[in-house]
């Protein structure tokens, strides 16, 4: 017995051997795959962070210091200046508050619009719901830039330009969410709204107290989306605001720009501003981040 | 009952009004538009006067041509590099992923607006990208005053934002192949080079398909990067026709000629999605 046992072991331990006499220059190979993998990683890492860390370099320093040769590369103490600069310029909290309020607004009542409607075209048969759907669908494939200019025609002839109002009210209904909110919608048990229904409970209420608290993940998701659509809308409140207290964000950002005397420094705290609060905010939230900014691409 | 057959209209209207409102009837009002001239303060119907034109503006060809460089250069650039990363993240071996992952995301949720003018500070003559290009002994690129290089400066401009953003989707999908295709695969003697052509590309098909569309349709809109990065500039070499639309619309107010030009972008989308659609296949 013990005789066999030492057989078999030694046996096993010959074939470890042969094995990792064979494995040697694998291992070896791997060794040279994961140094290649991660020199060409820690490129794209630089790549990707490195303007983030000018941006603050140059938030932090005068005008001229991002011109230098060779460059200035560490934070300097004109933080103070450039935000007082800045402010005088754009009135940055104005601007701020234009660009919250704008897209949290924005966020809310899109969110009502869009859920509601993606939910009744995920989980009821009514006449029409095809052919409202197909509709949603291939609106998405029209560029925005065909409607520009009637919508500013109607917010002209409505004396609503240079208006929260204006900036919101024409992308409220917003396909793609609708079309991302189906999708989970659609996962959403029938059988829940059927006992439901059975207990008394009017439709609205199903919706409200049963459908939404179990659709918090792809809501908030569609909330980050809607938000970040709104946050970086440019060409639109750029056409519909025409003065500086109504600017949002990006509309301030763009006109320091347009000005005769560039003041390096303060675009640059603005870049910063800009950037910041949204960067925070994804961090905090990654998971959601990725899966709104990607919509049903993730599914 | 009747309860339940009225709700489902009750619960859809205000997308549906919203929807009638602010964009079935500005894609018709446009559409009409686009054979109005103004004639003292009315617009009055032209035929097809605003497309002849659109046909002859060599601004209009340019931006045409400066749209199509852009796409055709940075979008298969762009997939590529999000291809390849996103195939080294999926490795099993590599650590630190997820800070990886996150990292090469972030200049996705940077603001276009943001973006565009950091860039377009970082590539000024004397700027940072030149003065880092000096110390391995290249000079100075011209890089937005050169009609070639503000095309260059675009494309890395827009490889920069939105190569993570094409990774991410790229990596979900990687990692919902089932790993048997390649155990099968391996076993039939097929090597890494051919498992990616024969399994992974296939299998990331339809993924494609969408970051390709999506492209497409961002590419014709191109506004933000144009418009802070370079102003469209030099001499229109960066002109797109996102830009000339505003322009037309919003500096010439030229509401009808302005909306000839959308309408062209609308079916150039609408025949790229179906050529996009048909190499795809019929999935």
């Amino acid at each position: 017995m013990a005789k066999n046992l030492d057989v078999i072991e030694q046996t096993t331990n010959e074939l470890t051997l042969a094995e990792r006499q064979q494995k040697k220059p694998k291992r070896k190979k791997k060794k040279l795959k994961a140094v290649w993998m991660y020199t060409l990683l820690s490129i794209f890492l630089v790549v990707s962070i490195f303007p983030f860390y000018w941006m603050f370099i140059g938030a932090t320093n005068d005008s001229s210091k991002m011109f230098t040769n060779p460059p200035t590369l560490l934070p300097g103490d004109q933080f103070m200046t450039n935000l007082t600069n800045l402010n005088e310029s754009i009135g940055i909290f104005r601007v701020l508050f234009n660009s919250l309020f704008v897209s949290g607004l924005y966020v809310v009542i899109a969110l009502a619009v869009c859920a509601s409607a993606a939910y009744v075209l995920a989980k009821y048969n009514f006449k029409g719901k095809k052919f409202i759907f197909t509709a949603f669908l291939l609106s998405m494939m029209i560029p925005y830039q065909a409607t520009l200019i009637p919508l500013f025609q109607m917010m002209s002839d409505f004396n609503l330009l240079n208006t929260y109002f204006a900036v919101i009210a024409p992308q409220l209904c917003f396909p793609f969410a609708i079309f991302l909110l189906r999708q989970n919608f659609l996962a959403f048990p029938t059988e829940l709204m059927e006992s439901a229904r059975l207990d008394g409970a009017s439709e609205t209420r199903i919706f409200i107290s049963i459908v939404i608290p179990s659709m918090r993940p792809a809501l908030a998701a569609a909330s980050i989306f809607l938000f970040m659509t709104q946050w970086n809308n440019f060409m639109w409140p750029l056409v519909v605001l025409n003065t500086n207290d109504m600017y949002t964000f990006p509309v301030a950002l763009s006109s320091l720009m347009g000005l005769s005397y560039i003041d390096y420094g303060q675009v640059m705290m603005g870049v910063t501003l800009a950037t910041v609060p949204i960067i925070a905010f994804f961090l905090t939230l990654q998971k959601q981040f990725i899966s709104g900014m990607l919509g049903s691409a993730l599914k | 009952m009747n309860k339940a057959k009225t709700f489902p209209y009750f619960f859809a209207a205000p997308a549906i009004l919203l929807f009638l409102a602010f964009t079935v009837y500005p894609i018709i009002a446009s559409f009409v538009l686009s054979f109005q001239e103004r004639v003292a303060g009315e617009y009055v119907f032209a035929g097809l006067k605003n497309y002849t034109r659109l046909w002859n503006d060599d601004i209009f060809w340019t931006a045409m041509q400066n749209t199509f460089i852009i796409f055709v250069v940075q979008v298969p650039i762009m997939i590529i590099l999000a291809m390849v990363l996103a195939n080294v993240l999926n490795n099993q071996l590599l650590k630190l992923k997820g800070f990886f992952r996150v990292s090469f995301f972030l200049p996705a949720v940077t603001s276009l607006v943001a973006y565009s003018i950091l860039f377009s500070i970082m590539l000024q003559e004397e700027g940072i990208i030149n003065t880092a290009l000096s110390y391995i002994g290249i000079t100075a690129i011209p890089w937005l005053s050169d009609p070639f290089w503000a095309k260059a400066s675009i494309i890395i401009a827009m490889t920069w934002r939105w190569t993570g953003y094409n990774m991410v989707i790229f990596l979900a999908a990687l990692q919902n192949i089932p790993e048997d295709l390649y155990e099968a695969a391996s076993l039939d003697g097929a090597n890494k080079f051919k498992q990616f052509f024969y399994i992974t590309v296939p299998q990331l098909k339809p993924v494609i398909l969408f970051a390709g569309i999506l492209s497409t349709i961002g590419t014709l809109q191109l506004f933000d990067e144009p418009f802070n990065l370079t102003g469209g500039g030099p001499a229109d070499s960066t002109m797109t026709l996102g830009l000339y639309i505003y322009q037309s619309g919003f500096e010439y107010f030229d509401f009808g000629y302005a909306s000839a030009i959308a309408y062209a972008v609308v079916v150039m989308v609408g025949i790229l999605s179906i050529i996009q659609f048909k190499i795809a296949g019929d999935e």
